[in-house]
């Protein structure tokens, strides 16, 4: 059954949310629980021990939904006992947004060759080949990626593993 | 100091005697065991043997809600924890700093399906504030100490330590800690200040002001009930509150509304709905005092001051959201206000309006004939008691809203009642938990015939502990709001909610050891209430009452404040399906 959204008539607009947590136990779960528990999207999620004594986690995570559905998910991350802070990036200003895909083409003859020159066009590198099979890695922007693999799907795409949105602010400062 | 070398166990209870922890609500198990024999083995710390796990939960929230200390609970690993997870949720729902500690498994057996374990973590993970798995002893003590300052401070609520067997056997240096200094825990006890004068100015420009109150004052302590006194005073304002709120404010105060929402009067909500500053003190907006949300109070300004940042916008906008401590930002609205000499602006027709809906008079009830009215057998009670300033538990439907109803406090911590989770069965360990709390008050539960049953196990608890609690039930032989709603919702198909087979209430009290009273008729009540009073023991009142009366003002689900049914001739008989689907 399809849920009536609490304000719905208010547009969605994707965020995406740094948040840094101590690095223990249990608190991807936490994380992810308290998305489903209040019914949030998660469009990507990544995390990744980040400071040098592997005591703090760094966890990014692209979601959408109204604005007030973002305000309120702020504040329920910040509301959890292991969350040191929580940044919206994209209220934050400028700020840079890169994911890494790996891609599997098969094909022989000319679709070989097609998938090998595009892969070029978008700076993608071939990271295992066999006769018959490339697998590209490609990062970037989240749209990038995305063009690239429809691209790779017409010329024999099998497979494909993304890491989802690693994001920074711009400049000087640290979150 | 270097500290002793203790057993886990032995850690644990020495952390807890720190704590100034004078009782445990518990029942023991095999993953426990260690803890009990340490238990036995002292002298400091009582420990309360419950019938069943989900009432050591609620008699510790009694106890916290009663006595504003945390409660504190243990129990064994898998059907032990996972017995108690009710309590626990009720707990989170309605901000009650209670501590439960859970035997687990031995660490090297996590994970292995072993006999009683379950993943006690995971499945408190998102019904508590916060949990925590031990693998260490020398961790325990520190993990203990967090919890209790993570349970009481900020927006307070249970947290649990889940401790492995082997570690409550293993040795470690028991010393206690320091301040606790969290790495990313440090709710806001102060509001700002700029903000809090804000406040102060739109409340002394308003013509229709409200203080809209909840049980953010009660857990605040007894300075918020304090200084909220003293802000009515000054400004003026009629003030109504939440079920969780009541005794915050007292009801004898002419200026006094009583209590808002779903079952709240008819002033109350008309006030609500037309003031033009609205200043919501440690509530949340909850769906039973909103009603619909695009009704809701379209004409006012809001504040909100509560100390949990996340309670701000989730369901009303506000215009000035303030966050801390309630007693501590209502301490500075008073302070500000007085070195600013303000004075209220509030219009005489704004009082003139509320004396109007006041004459509606919406809790009116006759009482004729034999048959005893539900509302009157409160009031008789009331009457009979409010000299003995009672502490009241409930458990939860027409009997728990008829209490708030007509059950007036006057005070804080007098009024125990499982308001967001909605807990049957709530009421009687909870009276349990306030009178080990408060062994020489009077403390009655009144029950529901239905919701006594869930728990009446815990009669026995009362025995064993020599506590006098009474059990005032409201026997209708219904789940009376069960079949409330579907009298309004489904045309009067009562679909298993009349309570078949009920056991003689008066025998089973007698074989639990309780003194049993029957009252079937209006002229026996005063008599039947007097008797219960004069037993110094436990004593179980089955008091007959009509069987057919609902409990109005009641606004329906899905409509707005001015929707509100009076009467039961108001009542519609079916909802379309967007109204039946709402809760």
């Amino acid at each position: 059954m399809a849920t009536r959204p609490l304000f719905p008539h208010e547009p969605a607009e994707r965020h995406t949310l740094s948040v840094l947590v101590d690095n223990e136990a249990g608190v991807l779960g936490r994380i992810t629980g308290l998305f489903s528990a209040r019914g949030y999207n998660i469009e990507s999620l990544t995390v990744a021990d980040v400071s040098a004594d592997h005591a703090v986690s760094r966890i990014t995570i692209v979601t959408t939904g109204p604005r007030r559905v973002i305000d309120q998910i702020h504040a329920q991350l910040e509301r959890l006992v292991p969350v040191h802070s929580v940044t919206d990036l994209t209220e934050a200003g400028p700020h840079v947004e890169r994911e890494l895909a790996l891609v599997k083409v098969v094909g022989k003859g000319e679709a070989r060759v097609e998938a090998l020159r595009l892969a070029d066009i978008f700076r993608a590198r071939p990271v295992d080949t066999t006769t018959g099979s490339f697998i590209f890695e490609i990062s970037g922007s989240t749209q990038k990626v995305d063009q690239f693999i429809a691209l790779m799907r017409e010329v024999g795409l099998v497979e494909v593993a993304r890491t989802g949105v690693a994001a920074m602010a711009r400049g000087a400062e640290s979150a | 100091m270097s500290g002793r070398d203790l057993s886990g166990a032995e850690i644990l209870l020495e952390a807890l005697s720190d704590l100034w922890v004078e009782v445990i609500f518990g029942y023991p198990g095999g993953a426990v065991l260690p803890i009990y024999d340490a238990l036995h083995r002292q002298k400091r710390i009582r420990h309360i043997l419950v019938r069943h796990e989900q009432g050591a939960v609620h008699a510790a929230e009694g106890y916290a809600r009663a006595s504003g200390k945390p409660g504190v609970v243990l129990v064994t690993s898998g059907p032990g924890a996972t017995n108690a997870v009710t309590g626990i949720t009720d707990a989170l729902m309605d901000s009650i700093p209670v501590i439960v500690i859970t035997g687990q498994v031995a660490t090297h057996l996590i994970g292995t399906d072993a006999f009683q374990e379950c993943d006690t973590v995971g499945i408190t993970r998102h019904c508590s504030k916060h949990n925590y798995l031990v693998k260490e002893t020398a961790r325990l003590a520190e993990v203990v100490h967090e919890a209790f300052h993570i349970a009481t401070s900020g927006r307070p609520g249970p947290v649990v330590i889940d401790l492995p067997k082997d570690v409550q056997v293993a040795r470690a240096r028991y010393q206690r800690p320091g301040a606790i200094a969290h790495r990313s825990y440090r709710p806001k006890i102060k509001g700002d200040l700029a903000a809090i004068a804000a406040a102060a100015e739109m409340l002394a420009s308003a013509e229709r002001p409200i203080l809209y109150t909840g049980g953010g004052i009660i857990n605040s302590g007894p300075m918020a009930a304090q200084k909220l006194r003293e802000l009515a005073d000054l400004c003026g304002a009629p003030v109504t509150s939440t079920l969780m709120g009541l005794g915050a404010y007292p009801a004898s105060s002419p200026q006094f509304l009583g209590m808002l929402g779903m079952h709240g009067t008819y002033e109350a909500n008309m006030a609500m709905n037309q003031c033009d500053l609205m200043v919501c003190l440690g509530a949340r907006f909850d769906d039973r005092v909103t009603g619909r949300l695009d009704g809701f109070s379209p004409g006012s300004r809001k504040i909100h001051v509560d100390i949990d940042p996340s309670s701000f916008n989730k369901t009303v906008r506000v215009d000035l959201a303030i966050e801390g401590d309630v007693g501590h930002v209502l301490d500075d609205l008073v302070k500000i206000w007085k070195s600013r000499g303000l004075r209220p602006t509030v219009a005489e027709e704004w009082w003139n309006r509320i004396r109007g809906w006041r004459a509606v008079d919406c809790l009116a009830f006759t009482q004729a004939g034999p048959e005893i009215e539900p509302q009157h057998a409160i009031a008789r009670l009331r009457a009979a008691t409010a000299h003995l300033d009672p502490i009241i538990t409930t458990e939860v439907g027409q009997h728990q809203m008829w209490a708030a109803q007509h059950f007036p406090f006057e005070k804080p911590n007098r009024w125990l009642t499982s308001g967001g989770l909605g807990t049957m069965g709530y009421g009687l360990p909870a009276a349990i938990g306030a009178q080990v709390a408060f062994p020489t008050k009077l403390v009655i539960d009144i029950a529901g015939e239905a919701s006594i049953l869930m728990n009446i196990q815990e009669m026995s608890t009362a025995v064993q502990y020599r506590l006098p609690v009474k059990v005032f039930v409201l026997n209708n032989e219904y789940m009376g709001m069960v079949r409330q709603w579907q009298d309004l919702t489904y045309e009067g198909r009562h679909a298993e909610s009349y309570t078949e087979a009920l056991p003689d209430f008066v025998k089973l009290a007698e074989a639990y050891g309780w003194k049993g009273i029957r009252i079937d008729t209006a002229d026996a009540l005063d008599a039947g209430i007097a008797e219960m009073l004069a037993h110094a023991g436990p004593v179980f009142v089955d008091c007959r009452v009509k069987k057919h009366a609902n409990c109005f003002p009641m606004i329906p689900s899905g409509a707005a404040h001015t929707e509100m049914l009076l009467s039961q001739s108001d009542v519609a008989g079916e909802l379309d399906t967007a109204a039946e689907a709402l809760v």
